[in-house]
């Protein structure tokens, strides 16, 4: 047994790089500046102008900013011993344990507006609220009513199979890191998730990675409605596509807190917190609000809608993580996906 | 500030203030460490305590979800007790779950407790792990997993950092509080040392504030704590004063002694002179008078000297006539300056002048007054003696027409001290102590000037009764 570990941990240092697997890879700044290595989930696009930004006042330092998803992260900080200055998910069960598994180095951005509800001790720093919306597309769902809750939907859903089936998509908890997350925070807050869940299955609904091959499909007119896709995604598209409706649910919209960490493996944990503390200043986080629709700090773009329900970094995401509890959790949805 | 500082500067003399007060402080200091490590050590205990209950009641909970299925083991993980365990101090939590010794979820490697936990009550224990200090609790329940009684295991750590930063906090607060108290107490402190010391000056006071010649017991009131220094004060005044007392009898003897001796040889001296004619012995005889006339004065003199202090000592003051005393002193100098044809004018001794004192001091000293003005006058001179009362003062003035003087009057009151112009005139230079020792006696003072038309004036003031 001991003998395996062994091995595996060999395999693990000699071959770090070939087990994490990037999206896409861009450089911010000149080269041959200090560089900084941040692996994000956040698309490159969406986070281009605040990077640009940073790379302008900091003519010295180079950003290397890698995309990859929030498992992949995961397991390139916690068994590869990946090196990064600064780790940005969108998955705060995924970070959460990071930091409480000791992965995650104390620092000391400024953030004196940051609300504490937004910060775990000094190693986990939340950087945007991300409100998780429903997408429809107002073709598909021609002369029918807009839904205001999910008991709407659930009612839209079943009243209309024929015109929705196949078309209904939603994360699959199964492969995205994120969509997992978002299942097990609708299954502790409501259990009219449960029945739209099954709704969703009879309707063979379509499981996708990521909300940006959701929106896609969602154009091409592929699907009519996107159950849970982050909204600073639809919000590249939604002002010049009139035929994309965000639906915010009024019974509740979750927010998840997009948060950063600084790796206890980073060689330059200056940088990274450098790079925090630009991300939580006062212009990044007026552009993070302007894309999300709503501001983290106080004053800096839209206050929360009253049934905006941010989560709070709290030690309570550990169980999120838990091996019996997601085998549960991912039965549960598989029963109600698949059936008979 | 620079006051407080000069109070506090240990390298200056012993003083008892300083040294209370810095005592105090010390005292202050040791309890105010003593507050925090106290305070530290029971908030350190107390939050121990009740982070052990928490703990324990979420290892029991989550003990609670577990259930047993078709499938084997189903475990809800409560999300609400993982908060509230995070959230005294942002904790770090790791747990693990075992079935018969194997790991089914959460972290292999967690430290194993010391001994096994039964059914009711969580164990805890402490261990490192990851490089933190964890504070953990475990539980066992006997389940049925595939038809076979399994025991299931549960252990919940968390690290300690909020805990001990409130203990921390706590005892930091209880040092500042006792550090606060410390600097109001501090003026209180000073307040308090000088009311300790303040009998001792008082005493010091009483004892300083005594005559020269003031040899009574001190009878002051003192605290229980300085009757010993007042016990031991009193002894050394009364040694002191036998041994005075002593050494004034022994003087007054030997005075007495060499009088009576003195005034044979000298009736011989005259009686030889009387019958011889040679007129070398005549001479020698007559220069044998005088000394000897010399000497019987000065023994005289130390005899009166000697009176004055006894009586001083003894002071019996009663009613007598001041004018009274200076007319029959006058009626007994006039033989003398008749002798040297010096005339005596008094004024004011026919009005009654009735003061408290000893008529045998006060005689000695208008005889002493009297004697040196007919000593030092101009032959052929006149000496003025006037009685005069002012207020509550009586006031006699000897004016003479004299040499005046050329030495400080204050230092001619000494013992044995004569002027440095009496020339051949005879004298032991007692006269004008004894005379300044009975004013003093009698609260009064003596004074001797020169006249600004050349002469001496010398004033003896009493106070009337």
């Amino acid at each position: 047994m001991r003998l395996a570990a062994l091995t595996l941990g060999l395999i693990i240092a000699t071959a770090p790089a070939n087990a994490l697997e990037i999206e896409a890879e861009q450089f911010f700044g000149p080269p041959g500046g200090a560089e900084i290595a941040v692996l994000s989930t956040t698309d490159i696009d969406a986070i281009a102008p605040v990077m640009q930004d940073f790379a302008s006042e900091h003519p010295d330092r180079r950003v290397r900013y890698l995309q990859a998803s929030s498992t992949e992260i995961y397991a390139a900080i916690r068994d590869e011993g990946g090196r990064f200055d600064l780790v940005i998910s969108s998955a705060m069960d995924l970070q959460m344990k990071l930091a409480n598994d000791g992965l995650a180095l104390a620092a000391s951005p400024e953030a004196d507006m940051l609300p504490s509800w937004a910060r775990w001790r000094d190693m986990l720093w939340g950087i945007a609220l991300e409100p998780v919306v429903t997408l429809a597309s107002r073709q598909a769902l021609g002369d029918l009513p807009l839904p205001q809750t999910r008991r709407d939907l659930i009612a839209l859903l079943r009243e209309n199979p024929d015109r929705f089936r196949g078309r209904v998509a939603s994360y699959d908890p199964q492969v995205s890191g994120v969509g997992y997350f978002l299942v097990a925070q609708d299954d502790q807050v409501s259990d009219g998730f449960w029945r739209l869940a099954e709704v969703m299955g009879r309707l063979e609904a379509r499981l996708f990675c990521c909300s940006g091959t959701m929106i896609e499909e969602l154009r091409a007119g592929r699907i009519a409605v996107a159950y849970n896709v982050v909204a600073s995604y639809a919000a590249r598209f939604r002002p010049d596509d009139p035929d994309l409706v965000q639906l915010a649910f009024e019974d509740y919209t979750f927010a998840i807190l997009r948060s950063a960490l600084v790796p206890v493996t980073a060689p330059n944990p200056q940088g990274g917190t450098l790079l925090l503390s630009h991300l939580l200043s006062d212009a990044a986080q007026r552009q993070f609000a302007a894309s999300a629709g709503v501001a983290l700090v106080p004053g800096t773009g839209p206050e929360p809608s009253p049934h905006l329900r941010p989560i709070r970094l709290d030690a309570g995401l550990l169980v999120y993580h838990d091996r019996l509890r997601r085998a549960g959790l991912l039965a549960e949805w598989q029963g109600a996906m698949i059936q008979p | 500030m620079s006051a407080l500082a000069r109070l506090l500067d240990p390298s200056r003399t012993v003083s008892l203030r300083r040294r209370l007060v810095w005592q105090f402080l010390v005292l202050a200091a040791l309890l105010v460490v003593g507050l925090f490590v106290t305070v530290g050590w029971i908030a350190d205990r107390a939050s121990r305590a009740s982070q052990d209950a928490v703990l324990g009641a979420a290892v029991t909970a989550i003990a609670e979800g577990i259930r047993s299925v078709d499938e084997g083991l189903e475990l809800d993980l409560p999300y609400a007790t993982f908060s509230m365990l995070g959230a005294m101090g942002e904790e770090r939590i790791f747990y693990v779950l075992t079935v018969g010794g194997r790991m089914l979820t959460g972290y292999e490697d967690l430290p194993q407790p010391a001994r096994q936990p039964d059914g009711l009550q969580p164990v805890f224990w402490n261990a490192d792990y990851r490089g933190a200090d964890l504070r953990l609790a475990a539980v066992t329940r006997q389940m049925l997993v595939d038809n076979r009684s399994e025991e299931v295991v549960v252990s919940l750590g968390q690290t300690r950092l909020g805990q001990a930063a409130i203990a921390r906090d706590t005892a930091r607060s209880a040092a500042w509080a006792a550090l606060a108290f410390l600097v109001l107490t501090l003026p209180v402190a000073l307040l308090a040392a000088q009311a300790v010391l303040s009998p001792i000056r008082s005493l010091a006071d009483v004892v300083g504030r005594r005559g020269p010649r003031d040899l009574r017991p001190v009878r002051h009131h003192t605290p229980k704590e300085l009757a010993p220094l007042l016990r031991a004060l009193n002894g050394l005044i009364a040694r002191l004063r036998a041994s005075l007392e002593l050494a004034e009898t022994f003087i007054f003897e030997a005075a007495h002694r060499i009088r009576t001796p003195l005034s044979l040889v000298r009736t011989e001296a005259e009686l030889a002179l009387s019958e011889t004619t040679d007129p070398a012995t005549r001479t020698r005889l007559r220069r044998m008078v005088r000394a000897i006339g010399e000497s019987s004065r000065s023994a005289n003199q130390i005899l009166d000297h000697a009176m004055v202090l006894y009586r001083t000592d003894q002071f019996a003051a009663a009613s007598l006539d001041l004018a009274a005393l200076a007319r029959a002193v006058i009626r007994a100098v006039r033989p003398l300056a008749d002798m040297r044809d010096i005339r005596m004018v008094e004024s004011g001794t026919d009005i009654p002048c009735p003061i408290e004192g000893d008529e045998r001091m006060l005689e000695i000293a208008l005889r002493n007054i009297l004697d040196n003005a007919v000593k030092y006058a101009a032959p052929d001179g006149l000496i003025e003696i006037e009685l005069t009362r002012s207020g509550d003062e009586v006031v006699l003035a000897v004016l003479d027409d004299g040499r005046g003087l050329t030495d400080d009057p204050v230092a001619l009151a000494g013992r044995f001290r004569r002027g440095g112009n009496v020339g051949d005139t005879g004298g032991s230079g007692l006269g004008l102590t004894i005379v300044t020792e009975v004013a003093s006696a009698h609260r009064g003072r003596f004074k001797l000037f020169n006249r600004p038309t050349g002469g001496t004036c010398a004033l003896l003031h009493l106070p009337l009764a």
